[in-house]
Protein backbone atom coordinates (compact mmCIF):
# COMPACT_ATOMS: atom_id res chain seq x y z
CA UNK A 1 0.00 0.00 0.00
CA UNK A 2 2.82 2.65 1.15
CA UNK A 3 5.16 1.90 -1.63
CA UNK A 4 2.12 2.00 -4.49
CA UNK A 5 0.67 5.18 -2.79
CA UNK A 6 4.21 7.16 -2.81
CA UNK A 7 4.23 6.53 -6.25
CA UNK A 8 0.47 7.68 -7.09
CA UNK A 9 1.64 11.13 -4.64
CA UNK A 10 4.18 11.79 -6.61
CA UNK A 11 1.83 11.70 -9.74
CA UNK A 12 -0.42 13.60 -8.26
CA UNK A 13 1.73 16.25 -6.98
CA UNK A 14 3.20 16.36 -10.68
CA UNK A 15 -0.16 16.35 -12.31
CA UNK A 16 -1.34 19.21 -10.75
CA UNK A 17 1.43 21.65 -10.90
CA UNK A 18 0.78 20.94 -14.43
CA UNK A 19 -2.82 21.88 -14.02
CA UNK A 20 -2.13 25.34 -12.70
CA UNK A 21 -0.23 26.05 -16.09
CA UNK A 22 -3.73 26.71 -16.89
CA UNK A 23 -3.91 30.17 -14.98
CA UNK A 24 -0.36 31.29 -17.63
CA UNK A 25 -2.79 31.27 -19.95
CA UNK A 26 -4.47 29.47 -23.23
CA UNK A 27 -1.35 28.93 -25.74
CA UNK A 28 1.20 28.14 -22.53
CA UNK A 29 -0.91 25.05 -21.52
CA UNK A 30 -1.56 23.95 -24.63
CA UNK A 31 2.05 24.47 -25.10
CA UNK A 32 2.82 22.30 -21.53
CA UNK A 33 0.02 19.64 -22.52
CA UNK A 34 1.87 19.03 -26.28
CA UNK A 35 5.56 19.15 -24.29
CA UNK A 36 4.37 16.22 -22.57
CA UNK A 37 3.77 13.80 -25.45
CA UNK A 38 7.57 14.91 -26.61
CA UNK A 39 9.26 14.47 -23.50
CA UNK A 40 12.51 12.49 -23.82
CA UNK A 41 12.53 12.97 -27.81
CA UNK A 42 15.14 12.61 -29.82
CA UNK A 43 15.88 9.29 -27.59
CA UNK A 44 12.08 7.88 -26.89
CA UNK A 45 9.94 8.33 -30.34
CA UNK A 46 6.59 10.17 -29.84
CA UNK A 47 4.54 9.66 -26.58
CA UNK A 48 7.03 7.19 -25.52
CA UNK A 49 7.45 8.66 -22.54
CA UNK A 50 4.08 9.12 -21.83
CA UNK A 51 3.38 5.39 -22.31
CA UNK A 52 6.07 4.78 -19.94
CA UNK A 53 4.36 6.72 -17.54
CA UNK A 54 1.09 5.70 -18.40
CA UNK A 55 2.07 2.17 -18.02
CA UNK A 56 3.43 2.76 -14.78
CA UNK A 57 0.69 4.23 -13.11
CA UNK A 58 -1.24 1.70 -14.11
CA UNK A 59 0.67 -1.08 -12.36
CA UNK A 60 0.87 1.28 -9.16
CA UNK A 61 -2.53 1.74 -9.61
CA UNK A 62 -3.54 -2.23 -9.32
CA UNK A 63 -0.76 -2.75 -7.21
CA UNK A 64 -2.76 -0.58 -4.99
CA UNK A 65 -5.95 -2.41 -5.29
CA UNK A 66 -4.95 -5.33 -5.39
CA UNK A 67 -3.63 -4.55 -1.70
CA UNK A 68 -6.67 -3.07 -0.78
CA UNK A 69 -8.93 -6.23 -1.70
CA UNK A 70 -6.47 -8.16 0.00
CA UNK A 71 -6.70 -6.08 3.45
CA UNK A 72 -10.06 -5.54 3.16
CA UNK A 73 -11.16 -9.29 2.26
CA UNK A 74 -8.99 -10.60 5.33
CA UNK A 75 -10.41 -7.92 7.69
CA UNK A 76 -13.84 -9.15 6.71
CA UNK A 77 -13.16 -12.93 6.98
CA UNK A 78 -10.97 -12.14 11.20
CA UNK A 79 -14.68 -10.83 12.47
CA UNK A 80 -17.03 -13.36 11.27
CA UNK A 81 -19.47 -12.40 13.58
CA UNK A 82 -20.62 -8.81 13.83
CA UNK A 83 -21.14 -6.79 17.08
CA UNK A 84 -24.77 -5.80 17.65
CA UNK A 85 -23.28 -2.53 19.18
CA UNK A 86 -20.71 -0.97 17.15
CA UNK A 87 -19.47 2.27 17.80
CA UNK A 88 -18.44 4.48 14.94
CA UNK A 89 -14.58 4.13 14.60
CA UNK A 90 -12.65 6.79 17.02
CA UNK A 91 -10.07 6.99 14.99
CA UNK A 92 -9.79 9.53 12.08
CA UNK A 93 -13.11 10.04 9.95
CA UNK A 94 -10.40 10.06 7.31
CA UNK A 95 -9.10 6.62 8.51
CA UNK A 96 -12.40 5.03 8.23
CA UNK A 97 -13.55 6.71 4.81
CA UNK A 98 -10.49 4.84 3.17
CA UNK A 99 -11.90 1.56 1.72
CA UNK A 100 -15.21 3.70 0.11
CA UNK A 101 -13.39 6.84 -0.63
CA UNK A 102 -11.11 4.94 -2.88
CA UNK A 103 -13.66 3.40 -4.94
CA UNK A 104 -14.58 7.04 -5.47
CA UNK A 105 -11.58 8.22 -6.71
CA UNK A 106 -11.26 5.35 -9.19
CA UNK A 107 -14.70 5.51 -10.77
CA UNK A 108 -13.62 9.66 -10.69
CA UNK A 109 -10.34 8.43 -12.73
CA UNK A 110 -11.94 6.13 -14.59
CA UNK A 111 -14.40 8.95 -15.59
CA UNK A 112 -11.62 11.66 -16.03
CA UNK A 113 -9.30 9.99 -18.61
CA UNK A 114 -12.57 9.57 -20.47
CA UNK A 115 -12.91 12.90 -20.09
CA UNK A 116 -9.94 14.73 -20.97
CA UNK A 117 -7.84 12.10 -22.39
CA UNK A 118 -9.85 10.60 -24.74
CA UNK A 119 -12.23 13.25 -24.85
CA UNK A 120 -15.06 10.90 -25.53
CA UNK A 121 -17.62 12.64 -22.52
CA UNK A 122 -16.16 15.99 -23.37
CA UNK A 123 -17.84 18.81 -24.95
CA UNK A 124 -15.45 19.86 -27.23
CA UNK A 125 -12.98 16.94 -27.15
CA UNK A 126 -10.26 18.17 -28.97
CA UNK A 127 -6.86 16.31 -28.52
CA UNK A 128 -4.77 19.12 -30.03
CA UNK A 129 -6.94 22.47 -27.34
CA UNK A 130 -6.61 21.14 -24.26
CA UNK A 131 -7.47 24.30 -22.89
CA UNK A 132 -10.23 24.35 -25.11
CA UNK A 133 -11.23 21.29 -23.26
CA UNK A 134 -10.96 22.56 -19.30
CA UNK A 135 -12.55 25.50 -20.09
CA UNK A 136 -15.93 23.36 -21.59
CA UNK A 137 -15.74 21.15 -19.12
CA UNK A 138 -16.30 23.41 -15.66
CA UNK A 139 -18.28 25.50 -17.70
CA UNK A 140 -21.41 27.29 -15.10
CA UNK A 141 -24.09 25.43 -17.20
CA UNK A 142 -22.64 21.47 -16.72
CA UNK A 143 -21.74 22.70 -12.80
CA UNK A 144 -22.96 19.08 -12.17
CA UNK A 145 -19.32 17.99 -13.46
CA UNK A 146 -17.68 20.57 -11.03
CA UNK A 147 -19.64 19.07 -7.75
CA UNK A 148 -18.51 15.63 -9.07
CA UNK A 149 -14.63 16.82 -9.97
CA UNK A 150 -15.29 18.77 -6.38
CA UNK A 151 -16.32 15.87 -4.22
CA UNK A 152 -13.85 13.32 -5.52
CA UNK A 153 -10.95 16.08 -4.80
CA UNK A 154 -12.53 15.97 -1.22
CA UNK A 155 -12.66 12.32 -1.11
CA UNK A 156 -8.55 12.36 -2.25
CA UNK A 157 -8.06 14.73 0.26
CA UNK A 158 -9.57 12.38 2.91
CA UNK A 159 -7.77 9.67 1.50
CA UNK A 160 -4.44 10.92 1.54
CA UNK A 161 -4.97 12.42 5.19
CA UNK A 162 -4.93 8.86 6.36
CA UNK A 163 -2.61 7.56 3.87
CA UNK A 164 0.79 9.62 3.80
CA UNK A 165 0.77 8.96 7.65
CA UNK A 166 -0.41 5.57 7.25
CA UNK A 167 2.42 5.11 4.84
CA UNK A 168 5.17 6.48 6.98
CA UNK A 169 4.42 4.38 9.45
CA UNK A 170 4.03 0.95 7.52
CA UNK A 171 7.48 1.81 6.42
CA UNK A 172 8.86 2.65 9.86
CA UNK A 173 7.85 5.83 11.22
CA UNK A 174 8.14 5.01 15.04
CA UNK A 175 9.08 7.93 17.42
CA UNK A 176 6.07 9.95 19.38
CA UNK A 177 6.93 13.57 17.97
CA UNK A 178 7.80 11.79 14.64
CA UNK A 179 4.11 10.64 14.74
CA UNK A 180 2.66 14.32 15.36
CA UNK A 181 5.15 15.60 12.87
CA UNK A 182 4.03 12.94 10.68
CA UNK A 183 0.47 13.70 10.93
CA UNK A 184 0.97 17.21 10.37
CA UNK A 185 2.75 16.63 7.11
CA UNK A 186 -0.27 14.45 6.15
CA UNK A 187 -3.23 17.14 7.04
CA UNK A 188 -1.29 20.05 5.42
CA UNK A 189 -0.14 17.96 2.07
CA UNK A 190 -4.30 16.97 1.81
CA UNK A 191 -5.37 20.12 1.78
CA UNK A 192 -2.75 22.02 -0.01
CA UNK A 193 -3.23 19.24 -3.10
CA UNK A 194 -6.48 19.78 -2.84
CA UNK A 195 -6.52 23.79 -2.96
CA UNK A 196 -4.60 23.05 -6.13
CA UNK A 197 -6.99 20.75 -7.84
CA UNK A 198 -9.95 22.88 -6.87
CA UNK A 199 -8.40 25.97 -7.71
CA UNK A 200 -9.35 25.16 -11.87
CA UNK A 201 -12.56 24.04 -12.14
CA UNK A 202 -13.69 26.74 -9.81
CA UNK A 203 -11.44 29.40 -11.76
CA UNK A 204 -13.48 28.40 -14.84
CA UNK A 205 -16.68 28.21 -12.75
CA UNK A 206 -16.04 32.07 -11.95
CA UNK A 207 -14.96 33.35 -15.01
CA UNK A 208 -11.48 33.49 -14.05
CA UNK A 209 -10.15 30.92 -16.56
CA UNK A 210 -11.79 31.44 -20.06
CA UNK B 1 -29.15 1.83 40.34
CA UNK B 2 -32.06 -0.29 37.91
CA UNK B 3 -30.24 -1.15 34.92
CA UNK B 4 -31.13 -2.87 31.38
CA UNK B 5 -28.42 -5.47 30.19
CA UNK B 6 -28.53 -7.00 26.73
CA UNK B 7 -26.33 -9.42 27.26
CA UNK B 8 -24.91 -11.81 24.49
CA UNK B 9 -25.22 -15.93 25.93
CA UNK B 10 -24.21 -19.13 23.82
CA UNK B 11 -23.86 -22.41 25.22
CA UNK B 12 -21.01 -23.60 23.35
CA UNK B 13 -19.07 -22.95 21.05
CA UNK B 14 -21.55 -24.74 18.28
CA UNK B 15 -24.30 -22.62 19.18
CA UNK B 16 -25.69 -20.10 17.26
CA UNK B 17 -25.64 -17.79 20.23
CA UNK B 18 -28.38 -14.51 20.93
CA UNK B 19 -28.65 -11.13 23.03
CA UNK B 20 -30.87 -11.59 26.41
CA UNK B 21 -32.38 -9.07 28.00
CA UNK B 22 -32.21 -8.83 31.86
CA UNK B 23 -32.90 -6.89 34.84
CA UNK B 24 -30.76 -6.09 37.46
CA UNK B 25 -31.91 -3.71 40.44
CA UNK B 26 -30.44 -1.97 43.17
CA UNK B 27 -26.57 -1.53 41.79
CA UNK B 28 -24.85 0.11 44.08
CA UNK B 29 -22.71 3.18 41.97
CA UNK B 30 -19.38 1.85 43.63
CA UNK B 31 -19.82 -1.79 42.36
CA UNK B 32 -17.49 -2.75 39.89
CA UNK B 33 -18.54 -3.68 36.88
CA UNK B 34 -17.74 -7.54 37.20
CA UNK B 35 -19.34 -7.29 40.74
CA UNK B 36 -22.67 -6.43 38.61
CA UNK B 37 -22.33 -9.36 36.85
CA UNK B 38 -21.75 -11.51 39.95
CA UNK B 39 -25.32 -10.12 41.00
CA UNK B 40 -27.00 -10.67 38.09
CA UNK B 41 -25.30 -14.35 38.45
CA UNK B 42 -26.11 -14.88 41.64
CA UNK B 43 -29.74 -13.96 40.92
CA UNK B 44 -29.93 -16.18 38.16
CA UNK B 45 -28.58 -19.35 40.13
CA UNK B 46 -31.38 -18.55 42.73
CA UNK B 47 -34.07 -18.78 39.76
CA UNK B 48 -32.85 -21.47 38.22
CA UNK B 49 -31.06 -20.00 35.45
CA UNK B 50 -27.91 -20.82 33.77
CA UNK B 51 -25.31 -18.39 35.21
CA UNK B 52 -23.73 -15.46 32.79
CA UNK B 53 -20.14 -17.07 31.76
CA UNK B 54 -17.69 -14.68 31.59
CA UNK B 55 -13.68 -14.49 32.11
CA UNK B 56 -11.79 -13.04 35.17
CA UNK B 57 -9.16 -13.36 37.45
CA UNK B 58 -7.08 -10.94 39.27
CA UNK B 59 -10.15 -8.43 39.15
CA UNK B 60 -6.84 -5.47 39.95
CA UNK B 61 -6.24 -4.54 36.17
CA UNK B 62 -3.63 -6.05 35.55
CA UNK B 63 -3.79 -9.96 34.61
CA UNK B 64 -5.79 -9.28 31.09
CA UNK B 65 -8.55 -12.09 31.96
CA UNK B 66 -11.40 -9.82 31.76
CA UNK B 67 -12.96 -8.28 28.62
CA UNK B 68 -16.18 -7.41 27.49
CA UNK B 69 -17.29 -5.62 24.87
CA UNK B 70 -19.44 -2.72 26.85
CA UNK B 71 -21.91 -0.72 24.90
CA UNK B 72 -19.57 -1.62 21.59
CA UNK B 73 -16.49 0.01 23.87
CA UNK B 74 -13.58 -2.31 24.26
CA UNK B 75 -13.54 -2.57 28.46
CA UNK B 76 -16.18 0.22 28.67
CA UNK B 77 -16.34 3.90 28.53
CA UNK B 78 -13.46 4.80 30.69
CA UNK B 79 -9.97 4.95 29.16
CA UNK B 80 -7.21 3.17 30.39
CA UNK B 81 -9.35 0.90 32.67
CA UNK B 82 -9.93 -2.95 32.21
CA UNK B 83 -13.58 -4.08 32.74
CA UNK B 84 -12.64 -5.31 36.19
CA UNK B 85 -11.59 -1.76 37.48
CA UNK B 86 -14.54 -0.43 35.83
CA UNK B 87 -17.15 1.22 37.88
CA UNK B 88 -21.26 1.45 37.81
CA UNK B 89 -20.68 4.60 38.50
CA UNK B 90 -19.79 5.49 35.07
CA UNK B 91 -23.21 4.59 34.38
CA UNK B 92 -26.92 5.93 35.15
CA UNK B 93 -30.09 4.81 36.52
CA UNK B 94 -32.00 3.03 33.91
CA UNK B 95 -29.40 2.97 31.08
CA UNK B 96 -29.37 0.11 28.92
CA UNK B 97 -25.99 -1.74 28.72
CA UNK B 98 -24.93 -3.91 25.85
CA UNK B 99 -22.27 -6.49 26.69
CA UNK B 100 -20.81 -8.57 23.86
CA UNK B 101 -17.81 -10.77 24.15
CA UNK B 102 -14.36 -9.84 21.88
CA UNK B 103 -15.56 -10.79 17.72
CA UNK B 104 -12.42 -12.22 16.25
CA UNK B 105 -12.38 -15.52 14.06
CA UNK B 106 -9.26 -15.79 15.94
CA UNK B 107 -10.89 -15.19 19.32
CA UNK B 108 -13.74 -18.07 18.88
CA UNK B 109 -16.65 -17.93 21.40
CA UNK B 110 -15.90 -20.62 24.54
CA UNK B 111 -19.12 -19.77 26.36
CA UNK B 112 -21.25 -16.68 27.02
CA UNK B 113 -18.52 -14.04 26.89
CA UNK B 114 -15.69 -16.18 27.47
CA UNK B 115 -13.35 -16.18 23.90
CA UNK B 116 -10.54 -18.96 23.48
CA UNK B 117 -7.18 -16.63 23.33
CA UNK B 118 -4.80 -19.05 22.66
CA UNK B 119 -4.23 -17.31 19.17
CA UNK B 120 -1.97 -14.81 21.55
CA UNK B 121 -0.06 -17.65 22.90
CA UNK B 122 0.74 -18.80 19.19
CA UNK B 123 2.02 -15.34 18.43
CA UNK B 124 4.00 -15.14 21.82
CA UNK B 125 5.35 -19.01 21.11
CA UNK B 126 6.71 -17.83 17.63
CA UNK B 127 8.86 -15.21 19.01
CA UNK B 128 8.15 -13.81 22.60
CA UNK B 129 11.44 -15.00 24.34
CA UNK B 130 14.88 -14.01 24.48
CA UNK B 131 18.08 -16.54 24.77
CA UNK B 132 18.93 -16.80 28.39
CA UNK B 133 21.57 -18.46 30.70
CA UNK B 134 19.45 -20.94 32.57
CA UNK B 135 20.95 -20.96 36.60
CA UNK B 136 21.36 -18.28 38.71
CA UNK B 137 20.29 -14.71 37.92
CA UNK B 138 22.89 -12.58 36.16
CA UNK B 139 24.08 -9.35 38.15
CA UNK B 140 21.69 -6.98 37.01
CA UNK B 141 24.11 -3.93 36.14
CA UNK B 142 26.29 -6.05 34.03
CA UNK B 143 24.38 -5.02 30.59
CA UNK B 144 23.67 -1.22 30.51
CA UNK B 145 20.56 0.01 28.81
CA UNK B 146 19.77 3.59 27.72
CA UNK B 147 17.16 5.10 30.27
CA UNK B 148 15.02 5.89 26.65
CA UNK B 149 15.10 2.32 25.45
CA UNK B 150 13.94 1.18 29.27
CA UNK B 151 11.24 3.60 29.25
CA UNK B 152 10.05 2.77 26.13
CA UNK B 153 9.99 -1.65 26.70
CA UNK B 154 8.93 -0.90 29.91
CA UNK B 155 5.78 1.06 28.43
CA UNK B 156 5.51 -1.85 25.95
CA UNK B 157 5.67 -4.30 28.40
CA UNK B 158 2.59 -3.00 30.29
CA UNK B 159 0.89 -4.78 27.83
CA UNK B 160 -1.36 -7.72 29.32
CA UNK B 161 -2.88 -9.21 26.13
CA UNK B 162 -6.00 -8.85 26.71
CA UNK B 163 -7.14 -8.89 23.54
CA UNK B 164 -8.99 -5.42 23.40
CA UNK B 165 -6.95 -4.16 20.56
CA UNK B 166 -8.36 -7.10 18.20
CA UNK B 167 -11.93 -6.45 19.76
CA UNK B 168 -11.84 -2.68 18.40
CA UNK B 169 -9.75 -3.06 15.12
CA UNK B 170 -12.05 -2.13 12.69
CA UNK B 171 -9.84 -5.27 10.60
CA UNK B 172 -9.99 -7.60 13.52
CA UNK B 173 -6.16 -7.26 13.56
CA UNK B 174 -3.93 -8.57 16.84
CA UNK B 175 -0.75 -6.18 15.65
CA UNK B 176 -0.63 -3.53 18.55
CA UNK B 177 -0.40 -6.77 20.61
CA UNK B 178 2.22 -8.01 18.20
CA UNK B 179 4.43 -4.59 18.14
CA UNK B 180 4.43 -4.08 22.08
CA UNK B 181 5.90 -7.52 22.55
CA UNK B 182 8.45 -6.96 19.38
CA UNK B 183 8.85 -3.50 20.81
CA UNK B 184 9.31 -4.44 24.28
CA UNK B 185 12.20 -7.52 23.44
CA UNK B 186 13.97 -5.61 20.92
CA UNK B 187 14.52 -2.55 22.64
CA UNK B 188 16.73 -4.91 24.95
CA UNK B 189 20.00 -5.62 24.68
CA UNK B 190 18.65 -9.33 25.73
CA UNK B 191 16.58 -9.27 22.84
CA UNK B 192 18.95 -8.87 20.22
CA UNK B 193 20.19 -12.04 19.04
CA UNK B 194 16.09 -12.99 17.93
CA UNK B 195 15.47 -9.74 17.25
CA UNK B 196 14.68 -10.26 13.52
CA UNK B 197 13.75 -13.97 13.75
CA UNK B 198 11.36 -12.79 16.04
CA UNK B 199 9.38 -9.89 14.54
CA UNK B 200 9.20 -12.65 11.14
CA UNK B 201 8.33 -15.21 13.41
CA UNK B 202 5.53 -13.30 15.39
CA UNK B 203 3.72 -11.58 12.10
CA UNK B 204 3.55 -15.04 10.41
CA UNK B 205 1.74 -16.41 13.28
CA UNK B 206 0.06 -13.61 13.40
CA UNK B 207 -1.22 -13.73 10.12
CA UNK B 208 -1.62 -17.88 10.44
CA UNK B 209 -4.06 -17.22 13.48
CA UNK B 210 -6.68 -15.76 10.91
CA UNK B 211 -6.23 -11.63 12.60
CA UNK B 212 -6.95 -9.18 10.02
CA UNK B 213 -4.03 -6.60 8.71
CA UNK B 214 -2.90 -3.27 10.10
CA UNK B 215 -4.03 -0.38 8.07
CA UNK B 216 -3.07 1.96 10.87
CA UNK B 217 -6.36 3.08 12.09
CA UNK B 218 -5.45 4.05 15.63
CA UNK B 219 -8.45 1.84 17.11
CA UNK B 220 -6.46 -0.24 19.35
CA UNK B 221 -4.64 2.24 21.21
CA UNK B 222 -8.13 4.20 22.08
CA UNK B 223 -9.13 1.03 23.97
CA UNK B 224 -6.06 -0.28 25.50
CA UNK B 225 -6.01 -0.14 29.22
CA UNK B 226 -2.44 0.09 29.26
CA UNK B 227 -1.96 2.68 26.78
CA UNK B 228 0.21 1.24 24.49
CA UNK B 229 1.35 3.50 21.57
CA UNK B 230 0.74 3.48 18.33
CA UNK B 231 4.15 4.02 17.80
CA UNK B 232 4.78 0.14 18.58
CA UNK B 233 3.86 -0.56 15.16
CA UNK B 234 5.85 1.71 13.67
CA UNK B 235 8.61 -0.13 15.35
CA UNK B 236 7.25 -3.25 14.27
CA UNK B 237 7.46 -2.12 10.51
CA UNK B 238 11.05 -1.28 10.49
CA UNK B 239 12.34 -4.77 12.35
CA UNK B 240 9.99 -6.00 9.52
CA UNK B 241 11.36 -4.55 6.70
CA UNK B 242 15.11 -5.02 8.27
CA UNK B 243 14.64 -7.96 8.91
CA UNK B 244 13.48 -9.37 5.43
CA UNK B 245 15.86 -6.93 3.80
CA UNK B 246 18.69 -9.59 5.65
CA UNK B 247 16.87 -12.59 5.81
CA UNK B 248 16.83 -12.74 9.31
CA UNK B 249 14.07 -15.93 8.83
CA UNK B 250 16.64 -17.84 7.09
CA UNK B 251 19.36 -20.08 8.31
CA UNK B 252 23.08 -18.89 6.87
CA UNK B 253 24.82 -20.92 4.14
Amino acid sequence: MAVTGILLVLFLIAHMLGNLKVFAGDASFNHYAHWLREIGAPILPNVWFLWIMRVGLLVAVLGHIWAATVLALRARAARPVRYAHRKKVRGSYAARTMRWGGVIILLFVIYHILDLTTGTLNPVGDPSRPYANVVADFAPERWYVTLFYTLAIVALGFHLRHGVFSALRSLGQQTPRGEQRARAVALVFAVALCAGYLLVPFAVLTGLVS
Amino acid sequence: MNLTLRIWRQSGPEDKGRMVTYQVDDVSPDMSFLEMLDVLNERLILAGEEPVAFDHDCREGICGMCGLMINGDAHGPQRGTTACQLHMRQFSDGDTIDIEPWRARAFPVIKDLVVNRNAFDKIIAAGGYITAPTGSAPEAHSVPVAKANADAAFESAACIGCGACVAACPNGSGMLFTAAKVTQLGLLPQGQPERHTRVIGMVDAHDEAGFGGCTNAGECTVVCPKGIPLTTIGRLNRDYLAATAKRGDTPGT
